[in-house]
């Protein structure tokens, strides 16, 4: 995290009131952790439910009073202030489905699958509708990865892993523009190089142009002359790559993995179903973020908003992060009390 | 045993989920991985590539434009300067609707009409990358409002340029020229010369006259700037700097005075003069008239301007005195003089017996002369005193059109002389070979008779004129008329002069030649037909009078009853020289459609002598000193 605000230090040309934010951002943030982590589990699967009917609610909320910005539908003002319930539905989605499976722990159906799978695409199509390509497919990984943890039968799984890419014509179709767009200019991001590849052409530029050891810190020319987009958000790899070169970033990808092996370890450990699901979710999503957001800076994925975890600026990513964090460290915590 | 059973599936079920967690460390170890790879590809293997890219990104090489070269009359005044001021510009392309972004500009910067129609020339003929400017000369105050409200107006900037102005812009027009913005037959051009380096960031080239000619030497060198930008293209810091080499300063032959004098003679008269120094070919004044204001051009003319120039019945953008061809009419007589007395088909004491009429012999067709019942006794003096027609055609008759264009062609007429500006016409002096291309005829005996006395198909130049005059001033000797005098380098200092240069020498009896120019002087003394512009010379003048006839007009000029008829009157010549004994000045005047043709001509060549010779300026000149103050001043 410390990482984090240095990188965006120099991302954003010294500003220190957006560091000093982002610092305040992460300070909450980790009281939220640390809150959460207090919270035992048995009260966190009585939330469960309640939570997920709530965030559901609420998204049906946005789809008819949201507040339009840059064309999408997200934000939700609720008076006081505005809130993204898509944000919300991260931690709800695998929640409600773990919450579920560890329901039906003894006598798991077919049709609990399929249940369980619906949990799941409700509140994805509605997000998708806003519209918000990035979260809706990290809610259907996070929930995908409850199912495969779950014991998904591999029938199955290759069955949806079929029926998807059937249905990929479809979504296609389904797209907005822009989005068709980011997906056509990853394989070739020179035919828009002043458009939607523009991105794309300028972060491998930045990274590439970073070489081994990179520009020094404050010193890449990619970040500090402006040719970098997003740099304070979803591009801000980009920026760590420049400047830090090959080396940083493969002690980013190393303290990266501790974290995603230190989560995995308390899945592994955790002793009801419903925590494993949980804490495996939390951790492989942690990883779907990082891979999809670097993968997206360095030119394999196509440019969707997902930010980098615990370095990109943003409040609402950082609590809904933490917040996961907070629950590993809940079953981490309270192993005993679960089951008496 | 119900609890085994549970705890045996508790137990396979961790068993399972611990498997279907293995799975998931390898899948996300693979993805690392794949990442891993991606970094080593773009970060080690790629790098130089991406290096040399971001590098690209950060240096820009942007061009200094170097000041252009100053111009100046011989002595000294300025012609031709420069001076830095803001524009406001922006590429029209670049703006979704630059209508209404002018419009919205109005708000805060006065823009006129007159800048609006000119940004519309000026996009005809520019790409459509260019910096176009809406307004020129902003006031610091209108700077000062315009950055305040930059912010309303992305694409739009304030930038300070170098413009080219003409002091005497309205005086020297025709001679010095203008600049223009560069258009595609420019880049055309500078393509096929590579010069298109050193033109980055001009925006101005030389578009006729000494501005054009002299384009190499006034443009100077660009210097560069090697550049940090950001994406915007904003300037960080400069990693490097060639400075530019300003333009040469060019001296030109011209007398700022003399022209201006001359040119006041003409008042409203539309004609032309030229001046030359015969002993050595500077031209002294050079005009044109009516003329225009180059300061006009400076910046693109807008349209209501362009089309009062070009469509003005009185044609002021034709540089009548470079490119005007007018018959000689009788300013032809003094070379068929000394061709005649060269050739030893006349001698001085040769008279005819002038009955007002030459006949050809065996036809009855009768050429006659301007004057009715003739001359009476004329002898060669005689004839150029009072410019008898009868002479010269009797004279044409005999020499043949041969001679006449082969000798006279030795004067310059019906070829270009070469002066150092573009454009030249170079008139006709008529011969066998030329009617054969030109008409598909022979030649016949009688054509020949009109061009004894400069008409038929005779043509000449203004500049032809003072340049064949200036050959009888100096007896013999043909320099080349050149406007630039001197040129100073602007970086070491160094002045070239520029020599006269000798095209080349007639061998002439002086003998015949002293008979020509006798009579020459006759013609502005008592009883000459000059003899009024002659009266009270402090000087021996001497001189030719002509009638230079207008058969038809052009097609396709529209104008009323009036002006046909005053456009069918006859033009006004003279060429002269003075002092007679050793001249220092030798010109040709042409007055277009003047009712008194011989009048008319050599009282502008009188002032324009007597201030060349005496210092003596005309007596309107000298009741307002204040006006000319004024007039230096102006822009």
């Amino acid at each position: 995290m410390a990482l984090g605000l240095a990188t965006l230090y120099s991302a954003t040309g010294g500003n220190l009131a957006r560091v000093t934010n982002q610092a305040v951002n992460m300070v909450a943030a980790l009281v939220i952790m640390w809150l959460v982590a207090n919270i035992p589990l048995q009260h966190m699967m009585r939330l469960a439910l309640p939570i997920y009917v709530v965030g559901l609610i609420l998204l049906i909320c946005v789809a008819l009073f949201g507040e339009i910005n840059n064309g999408a539908r997200r934000w939700l003002d609720i008076g006081v202030t505005r809130i993204q319930p898509s944000e919300l539905m991260k931690i709800a989605v695998p929640l409600m489905m773990a919450w579920y499976f560890d329901k039906h722990e003894t006598t798991l159906l077919a049709r609990d699958y399929v249940v369980a799978t619906m949990l799941l695409f409700l509140p994805a199509a509605l997000i998708l509708r806003q519209p918000d390509l990035g979260t809706t497919l990290l809610i259907i990984s996070s929930g995908f990865y409850v199912l495969f943890l779950a014991g998904l039968s591999w029938r199955i799984m290759i069955g949806l892993v079929i029926a998807g890419a059937g249905s990929l014509p479809l979504l296609w179709s389904m797209m907005h523009n822009y989005q068709k767009q980011r997906v056509m200019t990853l394989f070739d991001p020179a035919q828009d190089a002043l458009g939607a590849g523009y991105h794309t052409i300028q972060s491998s530029i930045a990274i590439g142009s970073g070489g081994i050891i990179g520009k020094g810190w404050q010193n890449g020319t990619q970040t500090h002359l402006d040719f970098l987009p997003e740099k304070s958000t979803d591009f801000i790899f980009a920026v760590f790559s420049e400047e830090f070169g090959i080396v940083g970033n493969s002690l980013l990808l190393v303290l990266y993995l501790v974290i995603i092996g230190r989560g995995m370890v308390i899945a592994a450990n955790a002793s009801t179903q419903f925590t494993r699901l949980i804490a495996g979710s939390i951790t492989l999503t942690f990883f779907t973020y990082i891979f999809v957001n670097i993968g997206m800076v360095v030119g394999i994925l196509p440019v969707v908003g997902v930010p980098l975890p615990l370095i990109s600026y943003g409040g609402t990513s950082m609590v809904t992060m933490l917040l996961g964090f907070g629950i590993l460290m809940s079953i981490q915590m309270h192993p005993k009390l679960v089951k008496t | 045993m119900k609890r085994t059973i549970e705890i045996r599936d508790h137990l396979s079920e961790l068993h399972h989920f611990q498997n279907r967690l293995a799975i998931s460390a390898g899948f996300v170890l693979f993805l690392f991985l794949i990442l891993f790879a991606r970094f080593f590809y773009l970060q080690v293997l790629e790098s130089t590539r991406y290096h040399t890219l971001a590098e690209a990104n950060r240096i820009s090489i942007s061009p200094i434009v170097p000041n252009r070269g100053l111009i100046l009359d011989r002595n000294g005044n300025v012609l031709a300067q420069n001076y830095s001021a803001y524009t406001l510009e922006f590429v029209p392309s670049k703006l979704a609707d630059f209508e209404a972004t002018i419009n919205e500009l109005t708000t805060i910067i006065p823009i006129k009409e007159i800048d609006r129609r000119r940004f519309k020339k000026l996009m005809e003929e520019s790409n459509k990358f260019e910096s176009l400017p809406i307004r020129t000369r902003l006031s610091e105050e209108e700077v000062a409002r315009f950055a305040a409200n930059s912010y309303r107006f992305p694409g739009v900037e304030i930038k300070a340029r170098l413009f080219r102005q003409y002091p005497k812009g309205k005086s020297s027009s025709h001679v010095v020229g203008y600049i223009g913005r560069i258009n595609n037959k420019d880049l055309a051009e500078l393509e096929a010369n590579k010069d298109l380096a050193n033109y980055k960031g001009t925006n101005h080239i030389g578009k006729i006259g000494v501005e054009q000619s002299y384009e190499k030497e006034l443009h100077g060198i660009a210097g560069f700037e090697k550049i940090e930008t950001d994406s915007a293209g904003r300037k960080i810091r400069v990693l490097s700097r060639t400075p530019p080499v300003s333009g040469n300063n060019l001296t030109l032959t011209l007398d700022t005075k003399l022209q201006e004098i001359a040119e006041r003679a003409f008042g409203d008269r539309r004609g032309a003069l030229v001046a030359i120094n015969p002993n050595n070919g500077d031209v002294l004044a050079f005009v044109s008239k009516p003329g225009f204001d180059s300061n006009l051009f400076v910046n693109g003319i807008d349209f209501k301007n362009w089309d009062r120039l070009n469509n003005s019945i009185d044609r002021p953008l034709n540089n009548r005195a470079l490119r005007g061809v007018y018959p000689p009419g009788s300013t032809f007589k003094p070379f068929m003089a000394l061709a005649g007395l060269e050739l030893n088909l006349r001698t001085p004491g040769y008279a005819i017996s002038d009955p007002g009429y030459y006949q050809l012999p065996g036809s009855s067709n009768r050429y006659r002369d301007w004057k009715a019942g003739g001359h009476g006794k004329v002898n060669v003096h005689k004839s150029l005193v009072v410019s008898c027609d009868t002479y010269y055609y009797e004279l044409a008759n005999e020499l043949g059109i041969d001679n006449i264009s082969k000798f006279i062609g030795r004067f310059g007429l019906g070829k270009k002389t070469g002066i150092d500006i573009e454009g030249e016409a170079s008139g006709l002096l008529p011969s066998r070979e030329w009617k054969m291309r030109r008409h598909k005829q022979k030649w016949w005996p009688g054509d020949t008779i009109s061009i004894g006395i400069g008409q038929g198909y005779n043509l000449a130049t203004p500049l032809q004129l003072a340049f064949a005059t200036s050959i009888i001033a100096n007896k013999g000797t043909a320099f080349r008329p050149h406007l630039v005098k001197r040129i100073q380098n602007s970086k070491t200092g160094q002045i070239f002069e520029r020599a006269p240069q000798i095209l080349y020498q007639l061998n002439l009896n002086p003998d015949n030649l002293a008979i020509v120019r006798n009579a020459l002087i006759g013609v502005t003394k008592t009883g000459g037909t000059a003899a009024k512009a002659g009266v009270g010379a402090g000087y021996t003048f001497a001189g030719k009078t002509g009638t230079s006839q207008v058969i038809s007009i052009k097609q396709g000029e529209k104008y009323d009853e009036d002006a046909i008829n005053e456009r069918h009157r006859d033009h006004a010549l003279f060429i002269a020289y003075a002092p007679a004994e050793n001249p220092s000045i030798a010109l040709s005047v042409l007055v277009e459609n003047v009712s008194h043709s011989s009048s008319a001509a050599a009282p502008i060549a009188r002032q324009v002598m007597d201030y060349a010779l005496l210092g003596k300026l005309p007596a309107n000149m000298e009741e307002k000193p204040v006006d000319r103050n004024r007039e230096n001043e102006h822009d």
